[in-house]
């Protein structure tokens, strides 16, 4: 193999700046992609630096200051920006720290699913027969049970954690990685060039890796980007009912859950969770959506 | 074509009882036990527990279990709930209805809405109306739907007192028996006056908070599958033929734009029962999605096992039926395959 | 069949609606859930007992709102000097109801469903004894195999005696629980005829104040008054209107929608209170939540850190925050509405700096524990997650360092019950208002000085057990008494665990309603309820 190693380094290689300055070029032409990206920006942002941005720490409770409301309304703490939650906990602190927690699950999920549905893919597609049944097989059974009651089932089994909820959600999501890797090889895989490579004697490992898959990355940037949105609303819903992160971390939709008593009496501590997870999602889909149109106006998202 | 729709059926065979050995397997990965998950504080001794999950015959080898259950299932029986003591299919058919409601009224609300929002939009491309209602549809289907039932029960039921806050009737005010299930269709054959008013009232949260996603997939798959038609050929001539733009839109370009929207449809109905979960554990609406989440809770695992294989049965019946129905549509997909 | 059957309920239900014109007075319940079904001996949910209980009746029953008990179905009993046999004299003239599966009474109660109602739970060759896969946990859970000799008919058939194999103090509450409910044997054999058993369960025939109308899963259950021993209540229907969510329970209660609600959100009772159509009932539950120290794993078998960290625990916030104000922070193990209750103890201090004081004297430094909350809301303990949190702040203080612990609810209490844990909280509900109850099963060791299984702190003390095995076998409840006050004094001396607090029981109702009371033991009943037109 040490020939493939050597052959496979130039398809990792960045892409020449040509197409890179063209695709940018694409983007900046859509504004609410622009936007997107720059409050995807500014979240990851936080989350990566929220020790320092935070007032508080997140698990620090100030007893006496419990379910105070965010500082616009009537009794609220100037030190307490947007509120505690039901212990006194700072609601700012808490949200800057689920930015962490939330897009760490989310991109944990998009990378191993991008992995394990890039390999499961291909190999569905080159060996076809029986390898191509089985993986497709047990992508339909994935697909045919509800998805938050599979993942419900897996956290049951495993167990509920940080860890065990990018497990599940990733194991939920994963069939529309293998299907759209698949399929966009058998594409390619008609295609002349390929057809060449084979008639001139490419090794098959050579052939996935250094001409179909560079064919297949744009659908699968694209694909990527809606994984990453999805994975983030899945471990929230997980989180809402208990099966997420477990306490004190703060997570979201555990933030959520936890406060669901307190709804009719002070509703703002359930309201700054649930809009941080709108906000975030709305975000990578539109930037998503710039992501599509730039690479492939042909691709559609359904 | 039938040669080609049996094919496809037998196909589906191995995957059923791959699936029926997945679920018996990870139900019995489950850690807990129906027994004891349903005692108090008190809990159990050693000798009754063994006893009675000898009773119910959970102390015999997985296999054994498994073949046993197998061979009940080929003649029709899902087995008996632990909860409830009653047959599992049932408990489903009792329940299926209100899900089938919900899931039927929120597709149609997303239908209903979502064609015409992408037909508008579609046909001011970049202007106002486009924008507002794009935005509005990717804030759609970016919403986290257990967030977004609560803040509508939160200003339309306790502040704005619009809609009750759960259940599908108020029983109390109307006193019928269920007959075929479907609350809108027995509220009217109750005769009762304001039954079926009431049943509406009892729907309108739940049907907008689970058709929100598929409203906002609908109304940017028929944008974008008009503008792509509003590009072809046919529709210049039209135009330059001096038909009117409406006339246009409405009748020619809607009528092959709507191809690739029904088949996203059908792709949506796997979402929707996952979406059905949620929404009826936040309404506490009386179908199946609850049911299975509290049957995994209660480790009721004829009932997990029953339930999941008949919803997955009927997503694997629909995704069959758009497959045929692409073949019609399109020919070549039949010899494809 | 099943169409006629489904047509004959809606013609039933059609012209009882035009009947219920007539000023009926009708009560609606605003209940948490669906029962199991209808028959208590094989159910253990709150849920499943509320909804048979207008239904049957007891021996004995719990006089409305308190623990005492009082003459049901007996009129009167005497006990044996010897403690040995109960002779129970049974009320004449209790008429049974009509099922709505057309089953009618020809006799009236005799010793004979007494009896039935027994040997089902309780002898394995009963005809009835594997019906609905029952599995008469109560029964079992009370100890009654081992407590009963044999149930028989006295000298005529209106007589029951109970032999005992050993005397116990208790028993007579324990026969006002639920699971001692009285069945007709007439409607058992009638059904056993018709070839469906099952039925027994799933439409009930007793002998209380309401009788069985129709359910619907999910939904709602009726009954109607019915004119027996205990007289015709003033109410004409009675209706559950089953609403598992707590804002939805509220918003029906009011907009008028149901007159009781079962479990209001203590978050949402300042507002409830100050609705001037409701009427916010409370009554101190009897209940303790706690939160214990594994004695059998160091350092928490020294007394010192025991007191340390009950000294760390600021309760007053819990409180406030878990509680929401609806609880009353316990020093004791029994809540203070219970005979033999002790006021003089002398409750612990917050006191985080001496806490950690004593933690260093007793050489315990750079300590990590777990903490195990409950996956599952409890009466006494409404947010076990909240609760977890604040207490691992709180010992945060004091130098502890801790990781939160959770397990699926079955699991959680049998490895709690293991002794798995190094600390965590649990709770207990009573069954029957005795002392006995909290004492000898919390904090119970056998004879050879092993822990029992719902002993979580895994503590036992030779003198405490002495002093609560004597009062168990002793009838003088003022002797008692005296016994489970040195008891309290013993646990307040060791501090086995912490006694976080007595939850309060609040059950919100319409100004409507009257008669209503709020049952210390959990029950819902509508037997002397009265409702304003």
């Amino acid at each position: 193999m040490p020939s493939d190693a050597r052959l496979t380094a130039p398809a990792t290689a960045p892409a020449p700046p040509g197409p890179l300055r063209a695709f940018w070029r694409a983007f900046r032409e859509n504004r609410g992609a622009v936007l997107g990206l720059a409050v995807v920006g500014f979240i990851l942002f936080v989350a990566v630096f929220a020790n320092v941005l935070a007032p508080y720490s997140p698990i620090e409770q100030f007893r006496g200051f419990s379910k105070l409301p965010p500082f616009w309304v009537e009794g609220s703490d100037p030190r307490f920006l947007l509120g505690t939650d039901a212990v006194g906990r700072d609601m700012l602190s808490r949200l800057m720290y689920g930015a962490r927690v939330s897009l760490f699950i989310g991109l944990s999920v998009m990378v191993v699913s991008m992995v394990v549905g890039v390999a499961l893919g291909l190999a569905a597609a080159f060996f076809g027969g029986v390898a191509d049944v089985i993986i497709i097989r047990v992508m339909d059974l994935i697909m045919a049970i509800p998805s938050l009651v599979l993942a419900i089932l897996i956290i049951a089994i495993i167990g509920p954690n940080l860890t065990n909820t990018i497990v599940a959600v990733t194991i939920v999501g994963l069939p529309r990685y293998v299907r759209l890797v698949r399929a966009s090889a058998l594409t390619e895989l008609t295609k002349d060039y390929v057809t060449a490579a084979r008639v001139s004697g490419v090794g098959k490992f050579r052939l996935m890796t250094k001409t179909v898959l560079p064919n297949c990355v744009a659908p699968l940037i694209v694909q990527a980007a809606l994984g990453l949105s999805d994975a983030i609303l899945e471990a929230a819903g997980l989180g809402f009912l208990g099966l997420g992160a477990q306490p004190p971390t703060p997570e979201w939709g555990s933030m959520l859950a936890d406060t669901r008593d307190l709804m009719l009496s002070h509703p703002w501590v359930m309201a700054f969770p649930g809009l941080a997870i709108l906000v975030t999602v709305l975000a990578i889909n539109l930037m998503g959506d710039g992501l599509r149109d730039a690479l492939d106006p042909r691709l559609r998202r359904s | 074509m039938i040669r080609f729709f049996l094919k496809r059926l037998a196909l589906t065979i191995p995957t059923f009882i791959a699936l029926m050995f997945i679920t018996f397997v990870m139900l019995r990965l489950v850690p807990g036990d129906p027994i004891e998950v349903r005692r108090g504080e008190r809990g159990i001794s050693p000798e009754r527990l063994a006893q009675l999950r000898h009773d119910m015959g959970l102390d015999q080898p997985v296999w054994k279990q498994f073949l046993d259950y197998a061979n009940a299932l080929l003649h029709g029986d899902f087995g008996t709930s632990i909860v409830s003591k009653s047959p599992v299919l049932h408990e489903f058919l009792t329940l299926f209805p209100a899900t089938l409601e919900l899931t039927i009224t929120a597709m149609l609300f997303a239908i209903v809405l979502g064609i015409p929002a992408g037909v508008i939009a579609a046909s001011r491309r970049g202007g106002v109306y486009d924008q507002t209602l794009m935005g509005l549809a990717l804030t759609g289907y970016s919403m986290p739907i257990f967030w977004w039932g609560l803040i509508l029960v939160l200003v339309m039921s306790n502040t704005l007192h619009l809609t009750p806050v759960s259940g599908r009737v108020d029983l109390i005010k109307f006193y019928y028996q269920p007959v075929t299930g479907f609350m809108l269709i027995d509220s009217l054959l109750s005769g009762q006056e304001g039954a079926f008013m009431d049943a509406v009232r009892h729907l309108i949260l739940p049907m907008i908070v689970l058709g929100t996603v598929p409203l906002a997939v609908i109304a940017r798959m028929t944008r974008s599958s008009m503008l792509e038609v509003l590009e072809e050929d046919y529709v210049r001539t039209a135009r330059a033929k001096g038909l009117s733009w409406t006339r246009i839109v409405g009748v020619h370009a809607l009528r092959n734009a709507l191809i690739p929207v029904v088949t996203v449809i059908g792709l949506q109905v796997g979402g929707l029962l996952a979406g059905a979960v949620l929404t009826e554990t936040i309404f506490s609406w009386p179908g199946v999605g609850k049911w299975l989440i509290e049957s995994i809770n209660r480790r009721d695992y004829p009932a997990l096992q029953g339930g999941i294989m008949l919803i997955a049965t009927i997503v694997i019946l629909v995704n069959l039926f758009i497959d045929m129905l692409y073949g019609l549509i399109n020919p070549r997909i039949r010899h494809a395959k | 069949m099943k169409f006629h059957k489904l047509l004959g309920a809606a013609l039933l239900a059609s012209s009882m609606l035009v009947a219920g014109a007539a000023n009926a007075k009708t009560l609606v319940y605003c209940s948490e859930g669906s029962p199991e079904n209808f028959t208590p001996s094989i159910n253990t949910t709150g849920t499943s007992f509320d909804a048979a209980r207008p239904v049957y009746n007891r021996l004995v029953q719990f006089t409305p709102g308190t623990t005492q008990v009082e003459p049901a179905l007996a009129e009167s009993w005497t006990v044996s000097p010897d403690g040995l046999t109960i002779t129970f004299k049974l009320r004449p003239g209790v008429k049974f109801h009509s099922g709505v599966n057309g089953f009618t009474p020809t006799r009236d109660l005799t010793a004979e469903d007494v009896i039935w109602s027994f040997d089902r739970q309780w002898k394995p060759d009963h005809p009835y004894a594997k019906v609905s896969a029952g599995s008469y946990d109560y029964f079992n859970d009370m100890a009654m195999p081992d407590l009963l000799e044999s149930v028989a008919q006295g000298g005529d058939n209106m007589t029951v005696v109970i032999k005992l194999k050993k005397p116990n103090a208790p028993i007579i509450a324990n026969l006002a629980m639920d699971f001692a409910a009285i069945h007709s044997a007439e409607y058992a054999k009638f059904l056993l005829d018709k070839g469906t058993p099952e039925q027994f369960d799933q439409i009930p025939v007793g002998t209380g104040s309401f009788q069985f109308v129709d359910y619907q899963k999910d939904a709602v259950i009726r009954f109607k008054a019915f004119d027996g021993w205990a007289g015709k209540p003033k109410i004409d229907d009675l209706v559950y209107a089953i609403t598992p969510d707590a804002t939805a329970r509220y918003a029906k209660l009011k907009a008028g929608e149901c007159q009781v609600m079962i479990a209001p959100n203590p978050a949402d009772l300042p507002d409830m209170k100050a609705n001037a159509d409701i009427n916010v009932l409370e009554q101190a539950g009897l209940n303790i939540g706690y939160y214990a120290m594994n004695n059998l794993k160091p350092p928490f078998d020294k007394p010192e850190v025991r007191k340390a960290f009950a000294m760390a625990i600021d309760r007053d916030a819990i409180i406030k925050e878990v509680y929401q104000g609806a609880g009353q922070k316990a020093k004791n193990l029994i809540p203070p509405t219970m005979w033999s209750y002790d006021d003089s103890i002398k409750d612990v201090e917050y006191n985080p700096d001496k806490a950690k004081e004593m933690l260093k004297a007793a050489g315990v430094e750079g300590l990590k524990i777990d903490i195990w909350w409950m996956p599952v809301q409890r009466p006494y303990n409404p947010n076990a997650k909240r609760m977890a949190e604040m207490i691992q702040a709180d010992l945060a203080k004091i130098g502890v360092e801790s990781t939160l612990v959770s397990y699926e609810w079955g699991e959680y209490r049998k490895r709690m019950q293991a002794g798995e844990h190094m600390t965590g909280m649990l709770g207990w509900t009573g069954d029957n208002g005795d002392p006995d109850n909290f004492f000898a099963v919390l904090l119970g060791c056998n004879a050879e000085g092993k822990p029992n299984s719902n002993n979580i702190p895994k503590w036992c003390s030779a003198k405490f057990q002495e002093v609560v095995n004597k009062a168990a076998t002793i009838t003088d409840q003022a002797e008692r008494a005296k016994l489970y006050q040195e008891a309290q004094k013993i646990q307040a001396e060791e501090m086995p665990q912490v006694n976080i607090a007595h939850s309060t029981v609040f059950e919100p109702i319409s100004k409507k309603v009257t008669g209503y009371k709020v049952s210390p033991l959990g029950a819902h009943e509508f037997q002397n309820v009265d409702i304003a037109e």
